[in-house]
């Protein structure tokens, strides 16, 4: 075990007083910084704060916002709220897919990109709306989406 | 402090942010330095203004010049005509639709001017990080008034006479809540505020705690006092809103600053605090019993009511848990009175809390509606004027179809219902419900089928899992509308999903699988024909079943206007388009998997869709 | 931080009044300055400012100071709209800072309009 992830483990459970009623807020700290829970962030935190590996499996399993897995740098987010559905959510999904090549939920082979649906991001005076990394795009169209990729394709 | 002339309110709520009215607050800055004004122009960020679908939006107060739609390049030529030479620019305002002449005072909007603000009395006036503004626009006034001059009994009896009922779903009246709360012994009660709005489509509460979030706060400082035995509250917010976190926690840091949470407020003997939790991106969190499992560090599931939160909650203690825009409510109530509130509204609250909706009703609106935005309007008001006028009709002059309220837990009103008035009680009676206030307009492009597909979707996702009816039934029911959109679909099924429905809404747990057939439910009730000619004829009326669909091009619109152009031919992924360049293209239709593609790119109108 | 009692709300409050005031459109009067581009040639910023020396002297809060375009009456310049809400708008021409100060003394604190300077009862609007 690495004393980097260590000390962040302890650092985060210290930040929520070691108190393990905190561990949601806990993991949700770990997982801004790593984009995921790393298993041997969890072992550690679990020494910290005291709430054993298995509860925190569960807890990450049990809630959408933490991943287990690694996620691509850029992560695609394809808004699912009503708004966007009635407007053309779902094909933009599609269009999305077939321009990554991947599937909803799946990541490139060069961890370049993820694509995930979100809950509503109730920006829907935008819809259908799609977030990559932390940029909000609306509305978003079928025609657009290879000039939207291609901003990201060199960073 | 500088005596300005002129303050331009720009929009810093969720939308407006992504289409950068950061940067352009930044460009307004330096352009009137640049002209000299900053002791005459003041810049301030406002939270959401609520007319969303026209972002980045800014208002020019005193005159009330609404503009829309500001770029980051528009800025220089804005300030130079409006500040500098004083003149109004007519191309940044709002035009209404099918119209050409501008409307330049934003009370004169029809999307505003039809909008009665309580929940929202602060929208656009004030910076939501400067509790000074707050107080300077009445803030915490109530508190005063109920710490300097009212016992807590008095103010319970305030707010039941108010009929104030809860703005997060159920419409459970508040003072009735409190009171039980209050009746239960115990000497460690909790407040919560429940932000985890998690009906897709809805942004009401993400709005008010954005642009006012200290109202929400003295709302739940003054539960605390009317309650007693509360020394901690609990805020729990849904991650998906960073803004709305980083604002609440501002917000509680100020009070606390101020003395206005934490030991002695406004030295008295009376001592609250407040904590802000995140969600975790659950839907059923928003449940009373999951939302208290997960704010104590465990998977949100809910637990049988047998007993109420109100006596077993958090820690198993009392607890009142209550809407943001429940809370946001109470220090208007209180500063005004109960008779102002049931001024408002309908029915009759004197002698039976549920005998009618007081007050105003925040609504998201959104969908197929040319003005998407937030509205607070009079309970009581019509689908139509919330519709067509605060909404300003369907857009594209497409035909309306119906409203979908409640979210997964409500249902469809079709367009013959419009002159439905909007209050608890009538939305229930047409198999709908209030929720908490997403509206979402649905035209004549919508297919029913596929809207009652896409709740299921969304509820059998979110269902916890942790009984059957919920977690098995609504899989099934996703499956034989799965199967109709199709093509698969028999009329047998029609009665199996309204079976399964009962068998469901009897034997769930939780509020989420006893309400998640209501979106099937009322589909089938009023548009049961559009499900038959999915089921019959291998239909979709609405041209949204892709499988169901055939694509063809037409000759003499892809000829005399596109002059084959063959973009079509480029982008289909199945090579299902064939075509000389300059020359008509088709399509084989044994070869084309209905992707739609086609049809987003020929720019010409040619391909059609049966 | 110090801790805020009941009377500091009423302070802040009273502080931050005259911010309130403009960003609700609702004041008890309303001053409005032409600075149009012949305005401005003519002196209608001196005239703005020395208005709003008037304003900060007499430490009013009801009163809002804005600035609005050509007021199409070129010759005139410059000029100023006083209304009292409630009464008809006055338009003001050929100011100076003298001239301010009566107008501010007599018509904006004590409601009396000063027929002398003034061009004509009413308003155009913005549209
Ligand atoms: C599955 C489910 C999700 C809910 N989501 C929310 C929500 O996001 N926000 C909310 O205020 N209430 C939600 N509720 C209703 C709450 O359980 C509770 O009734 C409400 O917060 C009480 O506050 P009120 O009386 O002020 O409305 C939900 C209920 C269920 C069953
Ligand atoms: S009804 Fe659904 S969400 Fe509620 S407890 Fe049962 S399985 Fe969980
Ligand atoms: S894109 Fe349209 S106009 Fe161009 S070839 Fe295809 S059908 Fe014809
Ligand atoms: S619908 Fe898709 S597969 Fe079919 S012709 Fe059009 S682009 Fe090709």
């Amino acid at each position: 075990m690495s004393s980097e992830t260590q000390n962040k483990a302890k650092e985060i459970s210290e930040k929520w007083d070691n108190n393990p009623e905190n561990i949601i807020e806990m993991m949700h700290d770990i997982q801004d910084e790593y984009k995921y829970l790393p298993r041997e962030v969890i072992e550690s935190l679990s020494n910290e704060s005291n709430v054993p590996v298995s509860k925190i499996l569960n807890i990450a399993t049990f809630y959408n916002a933490f991943s287990l897995k690694p996620k691509g740098k850029h992560k695609i987010c394809v808004c699912m709220g009503t708004p966007c559905h009635t407007l053309g959510a779902a094909r933009v999904a599609e269009a999305l897919e077939r321009e990554l090549k991947i599937k909803m939920g799946e990541t490139t082979p060069d961890l370049k990109y993820s694509l995930e649906e979100t809950r509503c991001l109730s920006a829907c005076g935008l819809a259908p709306v799609v977030v990559i990394g932390e940029d909000l795009y609306g509305p978003a169209t079928v025609p657009n989406i290879p000039k939207l990729l291609k901003k990201y394709e060199k960073k | 402090m500088k005596p300005y002339t002129i303050q331009l309110m720009i929009c810093a709520g969720t939308g407006c942010v992504s289409n950068q009215s950061f940067e352009i607050k930044e460009v307004l800055e330096k352009e009137i330095k640049k002209h000299n004004l900053q002791n005459e122009a003041m810049v301030v960020t406002t939270g959401c203004n609520g007319f969303c679908g026209a972002g980045p939006i800014m208002v020019v107060q005193p005159d009330g010049i609404f503009y829309q739609y500001l770029k980051v390049t528009d800025i220089p030529y804005l300030v130079e005509e409006h500040l500098v030479k004083g003149r109004p620019v007519k191309k940044f305002m709002y035009v209404p639709p099918k119209e050409e002449i501008p409307i330049p005072r934003m009370n004169k909007i029809p999307f505003f001017s039809g909008q009665t603000l309580v929940a929202l009395r602060n929208r656009g006036m004030i910076d939501p990080e400067f509790i000074e503004d707050y107080i300077a626009r009445g803030g915490y006034r109530a508190l005063a008034k109920v710490l300097t001059t009212m016992s807590p009994d008095e103010v319970l009896k305030e707010i039941k006479k108010s009929g104030l009922r809860g703005r997060g779903g159920g419409g459970f009246p508040t003072g009735v809540k409190w009171e039980t709360c209050k009746k239960i012994p115990g000497d460690r009660k909790f407040v919560i505020c429940n932000a985890d709005e998690g009906d897709p489509g809805a942004f009401m509460d993400r709005s008010i705690i954005e642009g006012d979030p200290h109202s929400v706060i003295e709302g739940m400082i003054i539960g605390a006092y009317a309650i007693e035995n509360v020394r901690e509250g609990y805020i729990y917010v849904r991650m998906e809103y960073p803004l709305a976190i980083k604002r609440f926690n501002i917000a509680v840091q100020q009070a606390k600053d101020n003395g206005l949470l934490g030991d002695n407020i406004f030295d008295t003997n009376f001592c609250f605090d407040i904590k802000v939790r995140r969600g975790a991106g659950a839907f059923v969190c928003g449940e009373s019993t999951a939302l208290m499992a997960s704010i104590m560090g465990n998977p949100g599931e809910p637990r049988a009511k047998y007993i109420h939160t109100v006596e077993k909650g958090l820690y198993d203690c009392p607890t009142c848990l209550n809407n943001v825009e429940t809370w946001a409510n109470i220090p208007q109530i209180v500063l005004k009175g109960a008779d102002w509130f049931t001024g408002i509204g309908t029915g009759d609250v004197t002698h039976d809390p549920w005998g009618g909706s007081k007050g105003t009703k925040v609504f998201s609106l959104a969908g197929k509606v040319n003005n998407t935005g937030l509205v607070e309007v009079p309970m009581g008001i019509t689908l139509r004027e919330i519709v067509f006028n605060v909404g300003g009709g369907i857009r594209d002059g497409k035909r309306f179809k119906a409203v979908q309220t409640g979210g997964p837990s409500g249902g469809f009103i079709p367009e013959s219902l419009v002159d439905l008035p909007v209050d608890y009680d009538e939305l229930t009676k047409v198999g709908s419900m209030m929720g908490s206030g997403g509206m979402v307009v649905l035209d004549e492009n919508n297919c029913m089928v596929d809207m009652a597909k896409f709740f299921l979707r969304f509820t059998q996702d979110e269902s916890c899992g942790k009984c059957v009816p919920c977690r098995e039934g609504t899989k099934r029911m996703y499956d034989i509308l799965y199967r109709i959109t199709k093509g698969e679909g028999k009329e047998e099924d029609l009665d199996l999903l309204e079976e399964l429905s009962n068998m469901i809404v009897e034997s769930s747990l939780c509020a989420l699988g006893g309400s998640a057939p209501n979106p099937v439910l009322t589909s089938l009730k009023y548009f049961r024909e559009e499900y038959l000619t999915h089921v019959r004829d291998k239909k979709c009326p609405a041209k949204v079943c892709r499988e169901l669909l055939t694509f063809s091009i037409d000759p003499e619109k892809c000829l005399e206007n596109g002059h084959g152009c063959g973009v079509c031919e480029k982008n289909c992924p199945d090579g299902a388009i064939y075509g000389e360049k300059k020359n008509v293209h088709f399509i084989d239709s044994m070869k084309c998997g209905k992707c739609g593609v086609c049809f987003d790119v020929c720019k010409f109108g040619a391909i059609t869709v049966e | 931080m110090a801790k805020l009692k009941i009377e500091d709300l009423e302070k802040i409050t009273e502080e931050f009044k005259r911010k309130m005031t403009l960003r609700e459109g609702a004041g008890r009067v309303k001053i409005t300055v032409h600075l149009g581009t012949c305005g401005i040639a003519a002196g209608a910023r001196k005239i703005m400012n020395s208005f709003m020396e008037e304003i900060e002297k007499s430490k009013a809060t009801d009163i809002i100071m804005t600035t609005s375009g050509c007021a199409g009456l070129c010759s005139r310049e410059p000029m100023a709209t006083v209304e009292v809400i409630g009464n008809a708008p006055i338009k003001y021409v050929d100011l100076t800072i003298d001239k301010v100060k009566i107008i501010f003394d007599k018509h904006v604190m004590k409601g009396a309009f000063v027929q002398e300077y003034a061009l004509s009862v009413g308003s155009e609007k913005i549209q």
